[in-house]
């Protein structure tokens, strides 16, 4: 790889050996990619995990010396406090996201704790070049606003943040944007919970490919979040178009470059239909209802807030969200309506942390797969059903 | 003795013994305890990576559950002594450079040929060399 003066000097361990190593692994990322040079990024987000490996790569790098260039915004872990007024959480747990508090706070980080920060707190502009993490993330940047994002770790993501570049491969370069492959929806596409389905099916029939979708028509934020996050759980697929609504997609041939699509596969009512069922534990006697995977926004609190208002909660109903999304819950009275029938709007939570072991062996309902897949080794099991349907058996207590 | 050429990703020397994986490999789904593949249907399953030099084709899984697999092990010491890629991807080149196991990619042709299960082997990430012995 060529690097400029100032990166060599990073890499020779002029600016600490925190940004070496930093510098270090980039260098590596992009020789193993065959990347010809570093690019400057101009914003970063990092999925901070507050696992094992997560808090020793960042303690490490807080102890020897490094500071983010670009601030990154981060992933959720859990809210103590919030926590600690509901269950008990185990002193090693405690300590833990404690510490993950402390070394990224040193890093310079902007602890934003949400996985949706391309909503409220990192917004790219058409073009830009980033280094984004977190699987809900890449693809909401890539494709619905046209940055560019390779798909990161969260450890490369947080090595841009601290140098400032990322190796020139795969998504940042015009070429690699390309759609590879057709998807005509004929599903009726009539919620943003059918986005999830068909976010989490299409790699079943496209692979890794870029896939480019027709038959959809002005998805909302929501929908597009939803799609995005599937896209990137049930394959890696980080960036994907839609014909006549996302800005590299105005129409067929500009999202296949010129070039005529060379596969096409149709995704139907049925198709959805069979990947829920795939997907979803059996109905019956549910414990709980858990949302916010990823973060719910504004919009999302007020439907549940909605069909809960007035009523009493057979099960406890949890959403994550952001915190600033919990304000402004706060200031419209959602929150309210929400805990008075037995709800809780959890902030800055992602649901893979140990603050939900009073959970584990339990059976819950939810509108994500993502939500379902990640919890599987934590022993939860879960219904999986659209946002309505999943209120409703949190009122019922079954489904 | 055998020479073949690869390309350095994480630096590092070590000798041990092969152990080819034909199935993409996620280090989360190894007992940190032994090194044991826990993975019902992987085709290392029930078999120690420890301590061996782990011939594979790609990564799998978030780069969450792959850079705390890889932590889990090294902690426990029952991590790969090297690892031989043949499509590298950032989490996997991050992780490795983070827990500082010797990796490697681009073997060539020959290697992947003549290479089998149980070889006594030594990787020269710096030198780019892989030295079936």
């Amino acid at each position: 790889m060529i690097l400029t003066e100032h990166e060599q000097a990073m890499l020779d361990g002029k600016m600490g050996e925190g940004v070496k190593l930093a510098m270090k692994i980039l260098v590596a990322v992009g020789e193993a990619y065959d990347a010809p040079k570093m690019v400057p990024v101009t914003r970063a987000h990092v999925a901070l995990s507050n696992q094992e490996a997560d808090l020793w790569f960042a303690e490490k790098l807080v102890n020897m010396g490094a500071v983010c260039t670009i601030p990154p915004t981060v992933n959720p872990s859990f809210n103590l406090e919030q926590f600690q007024c509901i269950t008990h959480i185990d002193p090693e747990d405690e300590a833990i996201v404690k510490r993950t508090h402390e070394a990224y706070k040193k890093l310079g980080a902007v602890l934003t704790y949400n996985c949706t920060p391309y909503l409220e707190a990192n917004v790219p502009r058409f073009g830009e070049i980033t280094a984004f993490s977190e699987s809900s993330a890449t693809p909401f940047i890539n494709s619905v606003y046209g940055a560019r994002t390779n798909r990161e770790a969260a450890q490369s993501a947080l090595c841009s943040a601290v140098t400032g570049v990322t190796p020139y491969y795969g998504y940042l370069l015009e070429e690699n944007r390309k759609g590879e492959i057709w998807v005509e929806v004929e599903a009726d596409m009539k919620n943003d919970f059918d986005y999830q389905m068909l976010g989490y099916c299409t790699p079943k029939f496209t692979g890794f490919k870029i896939p480019v979708f027709t038959g959809l028509h002005n998805p909302s934020k929501e929908a597009l979040m939803n799609l995005g996050a599937q896209l990137n759980t049930g394959g890696n697929v980080a960036l994907y178009h839609i014909v006549g609504f996302t800005p590299e997609a105005s129409d067929l041939e500009t999202a296949f470059h010129g070039e005529i699509p060379k596969e096409k596969v149709v995704i139907t009512n049925e198709d959805l239909k069979k990947m829920r069922k795939e997907l979803t534990d059996p109905s019956g006697k549910i414990d709980f209802a858990l949302f916010g995977c990823p973060h719910f926004t504004i919009a999302q609190v007020k439907n549940v807030a909605v069909l809960v208002e007035g009523k009493k909660l057979a099960v406890p109903l949890f959403i994550m969200c952001s915190a600033s999304t919990r304000n402004l819950a706060k200031q419209m009275g959602l929150k309210n309506v929400i805990e008075e029938a037995g709800g809780y709007l959890m902030a800055d939570t992602c649901m893979d942390q140990p603050s939900w072991k009073f959970l584990y062996g339990k059976k819950g309902v939810t509108d994500s797969p993502k939500c379902a897949y990640y919890t599987k080794r934590r022993d939860m099991q879960f219904v999986i059903a659209s946002l309505e349907e999943s209120v409703m058996a949190a009122l019922k207590g079954e489904i | 003795m055998k020479e073949f050429s690869c390309h350095k990703i994480s630096e590092g020397l070590a000798k041990g013994e092969i152990l080819i994986s034909k199935d993409d490999f996620c280090f989360y789904l190894v007992d940190p305890k032994t090194g044991i593949v826990i993975e019902p249907q992987h085709c290392l399953y029930g078999k120690s990576i420890a301590g061996k030099i782990l011939v594979f084709p790609n990564g799998k899984g978030s780069s969450v559950v792959q850079a705390d697999g890889m932590y889990q092990l090294k902690m426990t010491g029952m991590e790969p002594k090297a690892m031989i890629i043949k499509n590298p991807d950032t989490t996997l080149v991050a992780s490795a450079i983070i827990m500082e196991t010797p990796l490697v990619d681009k073997a060539e042709a020959s290697f992947y040929e003549t290479v089998n299960d149980g070889d006594l082997a030594e990787v020269d990430a710096a030198r780019g060399k892989i030295i079936i012995l």
